[in-house]
């Protein structure tokens, strides 16, 4: 069977991201997809698929789009709209397909446009005249839903557009998951913190780190368990951890990263958080983590800490110390001592624990801030076993953060490393809380 | 904590990792207070995906640690993933009970190679080492 033309509609945010979330979720899928034809500055993005069930699949959990549409037609006015629709290849074939469906219309403005009136709508809608269909009109229940996109250019002043640059028409085949934005949105969320990550991008990063039903993920820095909950939504089972037990302790019995999963109604995807150091790390060395998604601390709000003493001589002989008969660092209130750790040695250690816990082709993602200097370079940490596949940078004002994503492809592949170098330039902390002026 | 993390919990003393005895922890039945949470869904087919990375020899020592020595000796095997009969699903509905509903609120886990003690605290094990074991 041949392929046939469809139209994705897509959002015109975080476009960074955008085409990394479609290939990595077509890769999910195993769907063969020509992205030549992509373009970043455009909302709309027309390939070729197999058929609708391909479509589907694959926009089903996507963020950053819309909807997919079976091709109909393009045309800058509505009259060679109509010319293309007749003359698009298959156009007789797809009328015979759905003559006797039930259906509707709907209309999609894209950026401005009024909101039109029935009469416009109705008007619109009997231009479509020729194309016969039978069946009746059903606005609840339709069995194919016709969408007209009316295509403007972006608004100079006050002067709105009020003739679009272009319409499209097609058969709508399948929505994206960008509602879960709003199902997740931190608003509306039981547990959060000052350092929980926004719902969308976090459900983006979980789709481009190729988060899986029935797979395990691992969040190694999981604060108050904005991946975890983004890893759970796409069928994961998680497990987090994090050094600061405060964090994933929550505030009370209903207050808590698990009772977040209880409010979404996925429990049976959280599985635990434990206080632990990551580079002290108890999960056993055997034990195949799928995905580790994470954003590691940057040490805005606190510096990195590891275990261990900063001053060991300070330290010394404390291990014999005893209260009421038992050894103090035995006992269940007892707080163990951290030391500072420097950011490079930190994802130094988060690569490594990567490649070797990763199946071949598992993906490390994770977050990394930097200055927006011009004259100095960003070098992103690498290592020899894993393929720096993305590098989705979102800029903010002075300062920005980069999703980084890695495929581990074992010990053959043999790639570069920039490990054990130091690689930041300047503490990033001190510079955010100086506003990036020195 | 529930049960099916102490499959996954060995001790965090860098030192033990040239040791086969830092893997499970023991637990201690008598400070252990088990709690069952009958509100988590029971997903087969999601079960029997993680049931691949369950080491089944560990399950029944922190079992018989908890004080249940009833499990098989050896670990359950699904013929046809796909099409689950009967006695699969019951099967999975204990195993479900066990490790994913149960979990371990508050209580002590060893190592058995350093000795060092664990403590669980509102569901939440601590991994947490002092400086001179870090």
């Amino acid at each position: 069977m041949g392929k046939k033309q469809y139209l994705l509609y897509m959002v015109q945010i975080h476009t960074n991201f955008r085409l990394a979330e479609l290939e990595s979720l077509a890769d999910l899928f195993n769907l063969d997809i020509d992205f030549s034809k992509y373009d970043a500055n455009s909302p709309f993005f027309f390939l070729e698929l197999d058929n609708d069930e391909q479509a589907r699949q694959w926009i089903k959990r996507s963020i950053l789009t819309k909807a997919i549409y079976e091709y109909w037609g393009h045309g800058q006015t509505l009259d060679s709209l109509h010319d293309t629709i007749k003359q698009t290849p298959g156009f007789q074939e797809r009328c015979k397909q759905f003559k006797n469906s039930s259906f509707k219309f709907e209309f999609e403005n894209y950026q401005g446009g009024k909101k039109k009136d029935m009469a416009t709508k109705v008007k619109q809608m009997e231009s479509f005249k020729y194309l016969e269909f039978e069946g009746k009109i059903d606005l609840k229940n339709p069995q194919e839903i016709y969408t007209l996109i009316e295509e403007y250019a972006p608004a100079f002043g006050k002067a709105a557009p009020t003739v679009p640059l272009s319409y499209i028409f097609g058969r709508f085949v399948g929505s994206s998951d960008r509602s879960a934005m709003e199902r997740y949105d931190l608003k509306k969320r039981p547990y959060k913190g000052t350092t929980s990550f926004e719902a969308e991008l976090s459900l983006v990063s979980a789709n481009i780190a190729q988060v899986k039903p029935g797979t395990l993920m691992y969040d190694p820095f999981a604060g108050t368990g904005s991946f975890l909950t983004a890893g759970g939504h796409f069928g994961a089972l998680v497990i987090g951890s994090d050094i600061d037990g405060r964090m994933i302790r929550g505030k009370g019995a209903n207050t808590d990263i698990k009772s977040n999963f209880r409010f979404y109604q996925e429990s049976e995807k959280f599985l635990d958080v434990l206080t632990m150091d990551f580079t002290h790390n108890a999960l056993r060395s055997n034990l195949v983590l799928d995905t580790i998604l994470c954003d590691p601390p940057y040490g805005i709000r606190e510096s990195i800490k590891i275990l261990g003493a900063r001053d060991p001589e300070r330290f010394a002989g404390k291990e014999d110390i005893v209260i009421d008969g038992q050894k103090a660092f035995l006992r269940k209130d007892y707080i163990p001592t951290k030391k500072p750790y420097s950011l490079d040695s930190l994802l130094d250690d988060l690569l490594r624990y990567s490649a070797a816990r990763l199946p071949i082709g598992g993906r490390l993602a994770f977050w990394m801030p930097t200055a927006n200097d011009e004259n100095v370079e960003t070098i992103i940490p690498l290592h020899s076993n894993l393929e720096l596949k993305y590098n989705c940078v979102q800029e903010f004002n002075k300062w920005s953060r980069r999703l980084l994503v890695y495929i581990n492809r074992g010990d053959s592949f043999k790639g570069p490393t920039n490990g054990g170098q130091k690689r930041s330039p300047s503490n990033f902390r001190e510079r955010y809380f100086t506003h990036f002026t020195k | 904590m529930k049960f099916l993390t102490t499959n996954f919990l060995k001790c965090s003393v860098q030192a033990c990792d040239t040791s086969n005895d830092n893997f499970p922890l023991s637990y201690d039945g008598s400070k252990c207070q088990l709690e069952q949470d009958e509100s988590i869904e029971f997903n087969p087919e999601f079960l029997v995906n993680i049931l691949d990375r369950v080491e089944w020899s560990a399950i029944l020592q922190v079992a018989a640690d908890l004080g249940n020595t009833s499990l098989p000796p050896n670990k359950p095997i699904f013929e046809d993933k796909n099409s689950l009969n009967e006695d699969d699903m019951a099967i999975l509905r204990d195993l479900h009970i066990l490790l994913i509903q149960t979990s371990i609120v508050e209580g002590e886990m060893k190592c058995k190679n350093c000795g060092h003690t664990y403590y669980i605290k509102n569901s939440i094990p601590n991994l947490l080492l002092p400086p001179h074991l870090a």
